[in-house]
């Protein structure tokens, strides 16, 4: 970890100042994902900027029935909250099943959303890896890439985005509100938040430098059956494999999804719109979800992982709504 | 071929030292500290106090459990300096040999360890636990979210599965932990 | 006394903290620093160096690399632990990770950044990293041959020839590798995370060209081991090196990411498996071949094929096995060494033959049990599979397994029970214990047998207030220190057997030499020491090498157990979740039935996660390991342990030594992966050869039977 200097913010808008101001600033929140790529050299931040006392821990009902989520509303709290709890059901159990009781405790909303890849090549600086070092390349193609991307990815990356939270606010539709350092503030669809790597995979979201998460947005809650299927090597405690997010009405004793994101297998939650809404079998959903899916030789068994964990999912959304 | 490893000609400035005041089991401590001193390393080479053990240094095992103002977090991956006015409690505030804390003595009558580096991890972490599962906080198991999460063996291990024991102590850990909840929940 | 389930007498100590593990020693005085930088490549050489960053970096003290590192003895055999193991010795890199830096700064912080700082460039040499590159073909290893297996395969009649495979294992037990090492008045104390302190102190020794009465090495309390801790690594010989150059003392910790690289790991290997039976299941030939990986100049094999030599009677064996010598770091010793990867294949192949001939696998494995070591053709002392495998499968309620694998379900769960054999060699080494009656009543034990969570503390008190009539809480257990008397500490499962026996027999002197002086009538044993020593006394017990021993040749040493699991598998993503588990073991008799449950539990939990969740393979082209942390290589968490019950045999096995004491913490590792993997085979109906059993690895079987 290289020398940094540290300072508390006093406002949102101040701490998006003193990060536009100091080159090599960064916002630290919960410090779960930058500290541990500090200590690795993989983010070198000279210096930082606390925002954890900024009062950006509420969760607010909007006007029109929805909820305002703070950046800094920790990941328990999130999950712990009643409103979350019984009109959001999927971004509990999303949050939920990610990291452990300590980590989530710390883990905020802003820092979940902008924590960064697990790729193991990004992991370990003695390797090339364009998310990390622009131009060096991927050692994770050709390398060992059983949890990386199938869809959405590029030449120069396969990574995956980790995050469950993420799939869950996709799904639902969030918005993600940012300050930036004159005190502008912008709301972005969290479907335009990420960007695809492309020949630039180390820019990951639109998010300009110095611009600050103030809070995510959701919209009214959608009722139906809401569903959050981690799929992972141990019981808990780890990343998924394939998560499927997923929100079912019932029509005529039917099931129609309405909505539907993946985790573990893009650099972004993974939402294909066109295969919502309609009836259609998990095998018809699946192909479109899994359009243009270009696995490797060590994660190709995501396809097939893809279309099972969806039916059950299914199947499982139309035995909850029975009931 | 010959490549250059990756670390950028560069040279390093000296880390401005910075001041915190938190208080630790109940004491008051003032420190003047490099930026980068985690919450872990301040408790160990600063203050001494080494019950809480460092296992990976990347919030991967739950070695460093402690608890700040009441929730347990992972103190390596907290800075030192985030920790202005904070209440942390310790393995070391727990209990002492003489006085053992409930779960302290359940972890020793269950042979809840082997090693006990793991331990006093654990024991921070169960405490915590059974704080939240008591405070209705839901976890990955709990079946109704709208309900009041039960206190049993699966919500347990579910809830302390950031605990990571090589020794395998995980039966006996719960069993630890459930003799709590019997005499306390 | 002995036997009883007694709280840990370190117990106290561990759950409140203040048991001090190397790192949190406080003995030297404020430490210095050092941080480890390692190599960026597989295989190469070192082309430059610029570490003019690194030295005028805030609060360093030394930057060191193969250029200016203090002179060391050179290494003539990496395999032996009593050898030099010198570290940051010229421009070689031989597997990745290998240190080729070491910073020492005043704190932690910065050597941390100091050693980013070190410049290196390489001229990078192409590595063989796949087990199958560096394999000499025809050269075959620890060999054992009997009878014609070709033959007995060829007449059948019914067969079974399987390829089976095991990944690379990481001990990591959760004290990262340590060492606090302080140079004082021309004495060298080390602390040091360590396994057998009497072999480091020697390596160390050769290594800083010291004389070893100059080195103390002490290693009070362990954090685990598994195999981690038993040879000397660069945290040790960095450490001393550096207190001795700067006169202050020296802390350094392997980082986790480091402990999968700088310290030595399992093997991977590959096993090709024939066995033949006649068609009521009797063995005609066991032939097993595995080939394991070895670092070059390195001497370990680990074992694999050496799993059935008594496991099973069968005329016709032929165990070898070949190896491969590769660009990665050392294959050590990790728990189970070759029988943790050899039972689980093994016995998996076992259950392919029961499959076949249409025979339940508890009565396969029955017929097959021996009396005689078939291949030393010597009885088998306290042969007890029998009883393990019909105890637990009366226990466990076998009988109600799925007859047809894949035909049982609960809700999204196929369900599956399997069951596996356990054997591990029983070894003796030579150990010396002092055992002293102290005239104001207490009994002090010392020996430099360490306490890795083994319970050694406990089980020592236990064995010497037995043999003195006092109560465990007169005695003080001292244990690792090399000022103590000599053993060959904890690894191989032979500690407690050797310390326990050698505190007995200096317990059995000391009363000898009162009952010589007081008579054998006495009754106060500290008022006879009063009377007749009142300085006190001492007395010294030893056991022998194993090979000295003619115990050992005259009978076949062994500890033995089974295992049942019983497996969800998830019917659609094909998530294995092991729901409830049992073994039984013979080992002899208990010292201390807590401690060694524990102990069992341990050991099968690793049996699980070997079939379900740990390995890890080099990059075919970098040397480098990817999954090397502990988000990548998964061990198991709370949530993938259900409730398992470790079964005892009530046991006493006078072949072994006068207290019938044998060894225990490797068996329950031995064959319970094979359970877990055949209770999977049960659910599903799909065989997977290549552990672990992950997602990747069954879901195609599982897919392709719909
Ligand atoms: C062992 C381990 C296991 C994990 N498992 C999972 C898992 O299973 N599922 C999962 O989803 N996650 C998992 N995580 C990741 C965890 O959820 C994230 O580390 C956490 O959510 C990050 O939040 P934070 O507040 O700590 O972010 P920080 O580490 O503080 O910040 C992360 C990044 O976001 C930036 N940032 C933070 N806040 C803001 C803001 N308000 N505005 C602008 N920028 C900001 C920081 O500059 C930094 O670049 C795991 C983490 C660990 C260590
Ligand atoms: S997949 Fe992306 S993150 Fe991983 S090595 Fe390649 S470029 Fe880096
Ligand atoms: S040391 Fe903090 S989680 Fe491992
Ligand atoms: S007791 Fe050793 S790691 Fe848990």
């Amino acid at each position: 970890m290289r020398a940094f200097t540290y300072e508390r913010a006093g406002s949102p808008a101040a701490a998006a100042a003193a990060v536009a101001t100091q080159p090599g600033a960064k916002f630290i929140a919960g410090g779960t994902n930058l500290l541990d790529l500090m200590k690795l050299e993989i983010e070198v931040p000279t210096h930082l900027v606390d925002v954890n006392r900024l009062g950006l821990d509420l969760i607010e009902t909007t006007p029109d029935g929805g909820l305002k989520i703070g950046a800094l509303v920790r990941n328990t709290d999130l999950a712990a909250d009643m409103r979350v709890r019984s009109d959001y059901p999927l971004l509990a159990r999303a949050v939920l099943s990610g990291a452990s009781g300590q980590l989530r405790n710390k883990a905020t909303t802003g820092g979940n959303l902008l924590q960064r890849t697990r790729c193991p090549y990004f992991y370990n600086t003695d390797m090339p890896c364009n998310k990390r070092k622009p131009g060096s390349g991927c050692a994770a193609m050709g390398g060992l890439s059983h949890n990386l991307a199938i869809v959405g990815a590029s030449d120069a990356c396969i990574a995956t985005h980790p995050s469950d939270m993420a799939v869950a606010l996709r799904a639902l539709d969030a918005t993600v509100e940012t300050v930036a350092a004159d005190g502008s503030e912008r709301h972005t669809p969290l479907a335009d938040f990420y960007r695809s790597p492309g020949e630039t995979p180390h820019i990951e979201t639109v998010l300009r430098a110095a611009e600050m998460i103030t809070s995510v947005t959701l919209p009214q809650p959608l009722g139906g059956v809401q569903i959050y299927r981690k799929v992972r090597e141990r019981a808990s405690f780890a990343f998924a494999t394939v998560s499927v997010a997923m929100v079912a009405g019932s029509v005529d004793g039917d099931i129609r999804v309405d909505r539907l994101a993946f985790g573990g297998l893009a650099h972004k939650p993974w939402r294909v719109e066109a295969a919502e809404g309609a009836a259609r079998s998990a095998e018809a959903i699946a192909d479109i979800v899994l359009a243009g899916a270009k696995p490797t030789a060590d994660n190709a068994y995501k396809l097939p992982l893809v279309r099972r964990t969806l039916a059950a999912v299914i199947a499982q959304a139309k035995s909850e709504s029975a009931r | 071929m010959t490549i250059a490893q990756d670390s950028p000609a560069r040279s390093e400035t000296s880390a401005a030292a910075c001041s915190v005041t938190f208080s630790v089991n109940g004491r008051t401590s003032s420190l003047v500290l490099d930026p980068r001193v985690t919450l872990l390393d301040v408790l160990r080479e600063h203050l001494h106090l080494t019950g809480t053990k460092k296992g990976c240094d990347q919030g991967q095992c739950g070695a460093c459990t402690v608890m700040v103002n009441g929730r347990r977090i992972n103190s390596c991956l907290t800075l030192a300096l985030m920790h202005e006015g904070d209440e942390i409690t310790t393995i070391e505030g727990l209990g002492s040999p003489e006085a053992l804390h409930p779960l302290q003595k359940a972890f020793l009558d269950h042979d809840g360890f082997q090693c006990g580096y793991c331990t006093p991890g654990q024991i921070i972490s169960a405490v915590a636990v059974l704080e939240e599962i008591g405070a209705g906080v839901p976890s990955h198991v709990t079946a109704d979210l709208n309900g009041a999460p039960p206190a049993t063996d699966e919500e347990i291990r579910e809830r302390m599965s950031g605990n990571l024991c090589r020794c395998s102590a995980y039966p006996n850990i719960i069993a630890a932990i459930r003799d709590m909840v019997e005499d306390h929940v | 006394m002995i036997g009883e389930g007694i709280n840990r007498t370190d117990g106290p100590l561990k759950v409140t903290g203040g048991a001090t593990y190397t790192a949190d020693r406080q003995d030297a005085g404020a430490p210095l620093y050092g941080v480890i930088r390692g190599a960026g490549i597989g295989k190469g050489r070192i082309t430059f160096i610029d570490t003019r960053a690194a030295e005028v970096a805030p609060g360093v003290q030394v930057v060191w690399t193969y250029r200016n590192a203090p002179a060391q003895a050179p290494a003539r055999d990496y395999a032996d632990l009593n050898d030099a193991h010198p570290q940051l010795v010229g421009d070689r890199v031989d597997h990745y990770g290998a240190p080729v830096a070491f910073v020492v700064a005043n704190s932690f912080e910065e050597a941390r950044a100091a050693a980013g700082l070190v410049e290196i460039g390489y001229d990078v040499a192409s590595g063989a990293y796949e087990l199958d590159q560096g394999v000499q073909p025809g050269a075959w290893h620890n060999v054992s041959a009997f009878g014609d297996v070709d033959k007995a395969m060829a007449e059948g009649p019914v067969t079974v020839e399987a390829d089976y495979s095991t990944p690379y294992h990481f001990a990591q037990p959760m004290e990262p590798n340590a060492c606090l090492a302080s140079w004082h008045d021309g004495h060298l104390t080390v602390y040091l995370a360590a396994q057998m302190i009497s072999q480091l102190i020697e390596g160390l020794a050769a290594t800083l060209k010291l004389d070893q009465k100059h080195i103390t090495v002490d290693s009070a309390f362990v954090g685990g081991g598994f195999g981690s801790k038993i040879a000397l690594h660069a945290e040790a010989v960095l450490a001393s090196l550096a207190t001795m150059a700067l006169h202050r003392p020296v802390k350094v910790l392997l980082t986790r990411r480091q402990i999968f690289t700088i310290v030595g790991h399992r093997a991977a290997s590959h096993s090709r498996i024939r066995l033949a039976a006649t068609p009521d299941g009797r063995l005609t030939a066991i032939g097993h071949d595995a080939t394991v990986q070895t670092f070059r100049g390195g001497d370990w094999t680990e074992g694999v094929a050496t799993v059935s030599r008594a496991l099973y009677a069968a005329p016709n064996r032929l165990t070898r096995h070949a190896r491969s010598e590769l660009d990665l770091g050392t294959a050590e010793p990790v728990r189970g060494p070759g029988e943790l990867p050899g039972l689980m294949v093994f016995e998996s192949a076992i259950d392919e033959l029961a499959e076949k001939l249409d025979m339940d696998p508890v009565e396969l494995r029955l017929r097959n049990d021996t009396a005689v070591d078939p291949e030393r053709k010597i009885p088998l002392s306290g042969r007890r599979l029998a009883d393990c495998l019909r105890e637990g499968a009366k226990r466990f309620g076998w009988d109600n397994r799925p007859a047809v694998p894949g035909s049982r379900r609960d809700g999204r769960w196929l369900i599956g029970y399997g069951v596996a054999s356990s054997i591990r060699g029983h070894f003796q080494s030579a150990a010396e214990v002092s055992v002293r009656l102290l005239p104001e009543g207490r009994v002090v034990v010392t020996s430099d047998m360490t306490d890795l969570g083994t319970g050694t503390y406990t089980i020592v008190a236990q064995v010497a207030a037995a043999a003195l009539g006092v109560p465990v809480s007169q005695v003080t257990v001292e244990l690792a220190s090399t000022d103590h008397p000599s053993s060959m500490g904890s690894g191989g499962s032979w500690g407690a057997a050797n310390t326990s026996v050698a505190t007995d027999r200096a317990c059995q002197s000391l009363r000898d030499q009162i009952a010589a002086v007081a008579g054998t009538g006495y009754n106060d044993l500290f008022a006879e020491l009063r009377r007749h020593f009142p300085r006190g006394l001492e007395a010294t017990g030893k056991t022998l090498e194993s090979r000295d021993d003619p115990n050992y040749r005259r009978y076949s040493q062994f500890t033995y157990g089974a295992s049942f699991a019983e497996v969800g598998v998830d019917a659609d993503t094909g998530e294995v979740r092991l729901r409830r588990m049992l073994g039984v073991f013979s080992a002899g008799r208990i010292l201390n039935a807590k401690t060694a449950r524990s102990q069992l539990i341990g050991g099968m939990t690793w049996g699980v996660s070997a079939a379900l969740h740990e390995g890890s393979y080099p990059d075919p082209r970098h040397g480098n390991w990817p999954k090397g942390d502990l988000a990548e290589y998964l061990l198991p968490v709370h949530a993938d342990i259900p409730d398992i019950e470790a079964i005892m045999l009530d046991d006493f096995d006078e072949h072994a030594n006068h207290l019938g004491v044998k060894g225990i913490g490797e068996l329950g590792a031995g064959g319970t992966g094979g359970s877990v993997a055949n209770a999977v085979y049960n659910a599903t109906g799909v065989r997977v050869r290549d552990f672990p059993i992950t997602i990747a690895n069954l879901l195609p079987g599982l897919a392709a039977r719909g």
